[in-house]
């Protein structure tokens, strides 16, 4: 579904991607492992056309690269940001609405099944998302996308900054969406949610792909784990 | 008893031409702080529309009358400020902000030696047109313009409208939403350059609508834009950058401040009584006996600098910076 091809991209004139290869099959859930700063959230934001991307980047079999991002989240592709770029003066209904790209042709998730799921949100439907905790606002932004009935979503980091119990509910959250059939590219740091959910696994370090496998076969390879994970 | 009348006739039409010159500037300021928000630039090029509108509005009333020209003309103006976003603002982007200033700071001057071109550097005889050429209502002895009452009517149904279609449509939310998050409302699949050069295109054409109906009140000349755009800036800046309930109560503020210190045309010389030395007047009897109309230019950029001092964000403002 999603092919990235000898993937460069720049931040001025520091080379921050180095040729990056990754794919993600339909209904797949793989995640983008590494330390800060090697190019993960970069990768992500050069497939939505956030960041300007040199290379192959395809989607559904159409060349996405340098389109704008509009475009590309019309073909399927869903992006929830690292920052969760909610929209703080509006409301969490309204938050949620505009997740929607086509009033005239409803999807699969409906405002009402989101509010179901999230007890905290529908309590909150009519107040300014503003005022949410981090882990309503990852909740928020996440179902926004999902609003838009993406064939993939990419996640940037869901976990970070939350505590303990609420990562435990982004994964419920993350799990769900895969049950539903939507392929999912997670880009995290901590390994606990990736080993449990994904079905493969690619290791970033200096701007390229250094490791591809399975949960198993990284659990089984110290090595790769102590030179590009941990701390 | 007279004495008192004079003053209630002072303070009520004074209120009135206040509140009429705020809504006018709130016709300007919330296109340009809209503009500011969404995209960071600051539109130097806002009041030229304005001239634009004023003198399209002058021009098409002499061709086809005065109530099409009022459609036409802020359409007309619209539609330049759409191309001017498409084509120039669009391409500079990639250049950095600078550059955006830059295009629009030219851009105001290209317009005004535009003008002055085509209409010439006097004044033109825009005039009220005879169907609200009457007087609306009699207050003591002073006769209040019809015109002046649509211009008031005019301002207050364009802010409800704006008002609904911001909170009310989904197009408004797309808008509020792009205020902040830009990047993240294209993510979500909404064409954002389409919506920039849309509000672009909305807020030049509420800056023509208010050239059209101000320029049979005030005065249209190729300085129009010149005169008024520091006061436009001074109103945003107070108001708070990018709030448009900021800029609201700022038009309003700016507007009262400015007319009733027009009107009280007393000075301070004639509160406190002279103070000439019996030498002869003094070097300060000059600042002494200026009139409150005399500095009331300065009021408003006065007020800038106070409130930069007590609150830089401005009134209602959030940026820090």
């Amino acid at each position: 579904m999603l092919e990235v091809r000898n993937l460069h991209a720049y931040y001025g004139k520091s080379h921050i991607l180095q040729g990056v290869d990754l794919d993600v099959a339909a209904g797949e859930v793989v995640s983008l492992l590494g330390r800060n700063g090697v190019g993960r959230s970069t990768t992500v934001k050069a497939i939505m056309g956030e960041v300007s991307p040199q290379g192959t980047i395809r989607f559904k079999g159409k060349n996405i690269a340098g389109l704008p991002s509009y475009k590309i989240a019309r073909l399927g592709l869903g992006y929830v940001p690292e920052h969760r770029d909610i929209f703080p003066s509006l409301t969490v209904r309204q938050n949620l609405l505009l997740g929607v790209k086509d009033t005239r042709r409803p999807g699969k998730w409906r405002l009402q099944d989101m509010l179901d799921m999230f007890p905290n949100l529908a309590a909150r439907a009519d107040t300014p998302a503003g005022v949410l905790s981090g882990g309503e606002k990852q909740m928020l932004t996440t179902c926004r996308t999902l609003m838009g009935d993406p064939d993939l979503i990419m996640i940037d980091e869901p976990t970070e900054g939350l505590a303990p119990l609420i990562v435990q509910q982004v994964g419920d959250l993350i799990t769900r969406i895969a049950e539903a059939g939507v392929a999912i590219l997670l880009v995290e740091q901590k390994l606990s949610i990736a080993m449990r959910i994904s079905k493969r696994l690619y290791i970033m370090g200096h701007g390229r792909v250094v490791f591809e496998g399975t949960p198993d076969e990284l659990k089984l390879n110290a090595a790769v784990r102590q030179e590009w994970l941990e701390v | 008893m007279v004495h008192e009348c004079a003053v209630l006739e002072l303070i009520v039409i004074s209120s009135l031409n206040g509140v009429l010159f705020g809504m006018l500037l709130f016709l300007l300021s919330s296109g340009l702080t809209v503009i500011f928000s969404m995209m960071g630039v600051l539109n130097f090029a806002h009041a030229s529309f304005y001239m634009l509108g004023a003198f399209f509005g002058f021009q098409l009333t002499k061709w086809i009358g005065f109530w099409p020209a009022f459609v036409l003309a802020p359409l007309l103006v619209g539609a330049i400020g759409m191309v001017v976003e498409r084509y120039g603002l669009r391409n500079t982007h990639k250049h950095g902000h600078v550059a955006e200033l830059l295009l629009t700071f030219g851009l105001a001057f290209a317009i005004e030696e535009i003008v002055s071109m085509i209409w010439g550097r006097s004044p033109v005889d825009y005039r009220v047109p005879a169907l609200l050429d009457f007087p609306a209502f009699t207050i003591f002895s002073t006769n209040y313009p019809a015109y002046k009452i649509f211009m008031l009517a005019v301002s207050v149904v364009i802010f409800v409208a704006l008002l609904l279609v911001l909170k009310r449509t989904r197009v408004g939310l797309i808008v509020q939403a792009a205020l902040t998050h830009p990047h993240m409302v294209g993510h979500l699949g909404h064409n954002v350059g389409r919506v920039f050069m849309v509000v672009f295109g909305v807020g030049s054409a509420l800056a023509g609508l208010a050239g059209v109906i101000a320029g049979p009140a005030l005065v249209t000349q190729s300085d129009m834009a010149a005169s008024l755009g520091p006061i436009l800036f001074v109103v945003i800046v107070f108001g708070g950058l990018g709030s448009l309930p900021g800029a609201f109560v700022a038009s309003l503020v700016i507007g009262l401040v400015q007319t009733f210190a027009v009107a009280l045309n007393g000075s301070l010389a004639s509160v406190f009584g002279p103070l000439d030395s019996p030498g002869g007047p003094s070097a300060l009897s000059d600042i002494w006996n200026v009139t409150i109309a005399q500095v009331a230019p300065i009021i408003p950029y006065l007020l800038l600098v106070i409130i930069l001092i007590v609150r830089p964000m401005g009134l209602m403002g959030t940026r820090e910076s």
